[in-house]
C-alpha cells in the first residue's frame, strides 16, 4: 500500500485547526486534521457573544457548525494523539494508536489545557465533586454549595452558570483583586448567593465518597463546607511534543512564531492559543484568524515546493 | 454491538440482571466532552465485547444519576453483579480510554 502524503496535516481540532483546514481545503490541498478533543476549549465554554455574525450562540453549537463546515469541504478528520514528529524531507507523525501520518507541511494548533491545582483530593474527587466544566456539571449541584477557584473571566463565567443552580457560590481567589473584567465582577457582587473569599489558597479537598469541604491557608476561613469545587485557574500550552521536535518555545512554553505563523522549522506552522502570536490574546476569533494565516503560509510553501521539482525536498 | 439506552424501566433487566459486566456512560446533551466521548464509546463497544456498553442520559434520568451519585459528566461506571467496581470521569481520547477501561476491568 502506498502511504498517503497529505499536503497539510493539522494537529489539533479546535477553532484554529478547523479554520486552517477550511482554508487549506479551499486551496485544494489534501488535508488531514488530527484531533485529541474535537472542539478544543470550545467544548467547555458556555456561550459565545463576541464572534461576528452571532450575537449570542452556545459554544458547542458554533463548534458543530465549524466542524460540519470543515467536513463539507473534504478535509479528513481523525482522532489520535501525536506522540512523535519526525522530519525527513517530509514530516512523519506517529500517533498513540500506532498509526503513522505523512505530510508536506504541518500546522500545529493543539491549544492549551486546563491547569490543575495539584493539591490533595483534586484527583481523588474528580467526578465526585471536583469539576473543570461548569457547563457540564452545574446541574448536579442544584441547591448545593460550591466553590469556584480562580479569579479570571473563565472563573466568573463558571460562577455565573453555577449561581443559577446552587444555593451558594464561593469565588475563592489567591490575590486581593480579580483579573476578570470589572463589569463582570461588579455584576456578580450584586448576587446575594455569591461570596468572594480573597487572598486565599485552597490547600486540600476533603470528603468521604464525595466532596464535603476544602481546607485553605486563610486563618479566618480555614475550612469551608462545600459539595462541589470548580477549578478555573488558567491554562498551559500543549507543547511537550514540540519541545522534543526542536520547535522553539518561549519561556512559558508557547510556540514562537513570526507574522506568517512560521515556527523555526521550515514547513511547520502554528496557530491559535498555543502560539505567542496576536499579542497573546486567547480568543476564538484570533485562533481562527491565525489558522487562516498558517494555512496561507503552508499553501505558499507547498506551491513553491511542488514547483521546485518532483520528489525533491520540500522544506530545504 | 448496539448500545442500549437505559431508563428506569429497563435498568433492572439490562444493568442489574446483566450476565456480563456493564459499562455505563453517564452523559447529557449540553456537555461538550460527553459529545466527544459518544463516538469513542461506540467504537470501543465493538472492540471490547466482554462488556455490555450502555448509556444513561442524566437529563432524562435524574433519579438514576442521583442513585449513582453522579456529580460530573462524562463518567464511565463499571458495574458487575449490581455493584460498582470502579468509575472514571472526564473525556479521554480512544487509546487512553481503552487503557483506563482495561485497568478498571482488572478490579472485577
Amino acid at each position: 500500500m502506498v502511504e498517503k502524503i497529505y499536503d497539510a496535516i493539522i494537529v489539533g481540532a479546535g477553532p484554529a485547526g478547523y479554520t486552517a483546514a477550511i482554508y487549506t481545503t479551499r486551496y485544494n490541498m489534501s488535508t488531514l486534521v488530527l484531533g485529541e478533543e474535537f472542539g478544543g476549549q470550545m467544548n467547555i465554554d458556555y456561550e459565545i457573544e463576541n464572534y461576528p455574525g452571532f450575537k449570542k450562540i452556545k459554544a458547542n453549537e458554533l463548534m458543530q457548525k465549524i466542524h460540519d463546515h470543515t467536513l463539507s469541504l473534504g478535509a479528513e478528520i481523525e482522532a489520535d494523539i501525536i506522540t512523535e514528529i519526525k522530519h525527513d524531507n517530509i514530516f512523519t507523525l506517529t500517533g498513540m494508536t500506532g498509526k503513522q501520518y505523512k505530510a508536506k507541511t504541518l500546522i500545529l494548533a493543539l491549544g492549551t489545557k486546563r491547569r490543575k491545582l495539584g493539591i490533595p483530593g483534586e484527583e481523588k474527587f474528580a467526578g465526585r465533586g471536583v469539576s473543570y466544566c461548569a457547563t457540564c456539571d452545574s446541574n448536579f449541584f442544584k441547591d448545593k454549595t460550591v466553590a469556584v477557584i480562580g479569579g479570571g473571566d473563565s472563573a466568573f463565567a463558571s460562577a455565573f452558570i453555577l449561581m443559577q443552580h446552587a444555593k451558594k457560590v464561593y469565588i475563592i481567589h489567591r490575590r486581593d483583586e480579580f483579573r476578570a473584567k470589572p463589569v463582570v465582577v461588579d455584576s456578580m457582587k450584586l448576587n446575594s448567593n455569591v461570596e468572594f473569599v480573597m487572598n486565599t489558597n485552597v490547600k486540600e479537598i476533603l470528603g468521604e465518597k464525595n466532596v464535603t469541604k476544602i481546607k485553605t491557608d486563610n486563618p479566618n476561613r480555614q475550612e469551608i463546607e462545600v459539595d462541589g469545587v470548580f477549578i478555573d485557574v488558567g491554562v498551559i500550552p500543549n507543547t511537550e511534543l514540540m519541545k522534543k521536535a526542536g520547535i522553539h518555545l518561549d519561556k512559558s512554553s508557547y510556540i514562537q512564531i513570526n507574522s506568517k505563523q512560521e515556527t523555526n522549522i521550515a514547513g511547520i506552522y502554528a496557530a491559535g492559543d498555543i502560539t505567542t502570536g496576536s499579542a497573546g490574546i486567547k480568543q476564538l476569533i484570533i485562533a481562527a484568524a491565525e489558522g487562516a494565516i498558517a494555512a496561507n503560509s503552508a499553501f505558499t510553501n507547498t506551491r513553491e515546493c511542488n514547483h521546485k521539482l518532483e520528489g525533491g525536498d520540500c522544506n530545504d | 454491538m448496539a448500545i442500549i439506552h437505559i431508563n428506569k424501566e429497563n435498568f433492572e433487566k439490562e444493568v442489574i440482571n446483566s450476565d456480563k459486566p456493564v459499562l455505563i456512560d453517564f452523559w447529557a446533551p449540553w456537555c461538550g466532552p460527553c459529545k466527544m466521548m459518544g463516538p469513542v464509546f461506540e467504537e470501543l463497544s465493538n472492540e471490547m465485547t466482554d462488556l455490555k456498553f450502555v448509556k444513561i442520559n442524566t437529563q432524562d434520568e435524574p433519579e438514576l444519576a442521583a442513585q449513582f451519585q453522579i456529580q460530573g459528566i462524562p463518567t464511565l461506571s463499571l458495574i458487575k453483579a449490581n455493584k460498582e467496581v470502579d468509575r472514571f470521569s472526564g473525556f479521554a481520547p480512544k487509546p487512553m480510554l481503552k487503557q483506563k477501561i482495561e485497568a478498571m476491568m482488572k478490579n472485577i
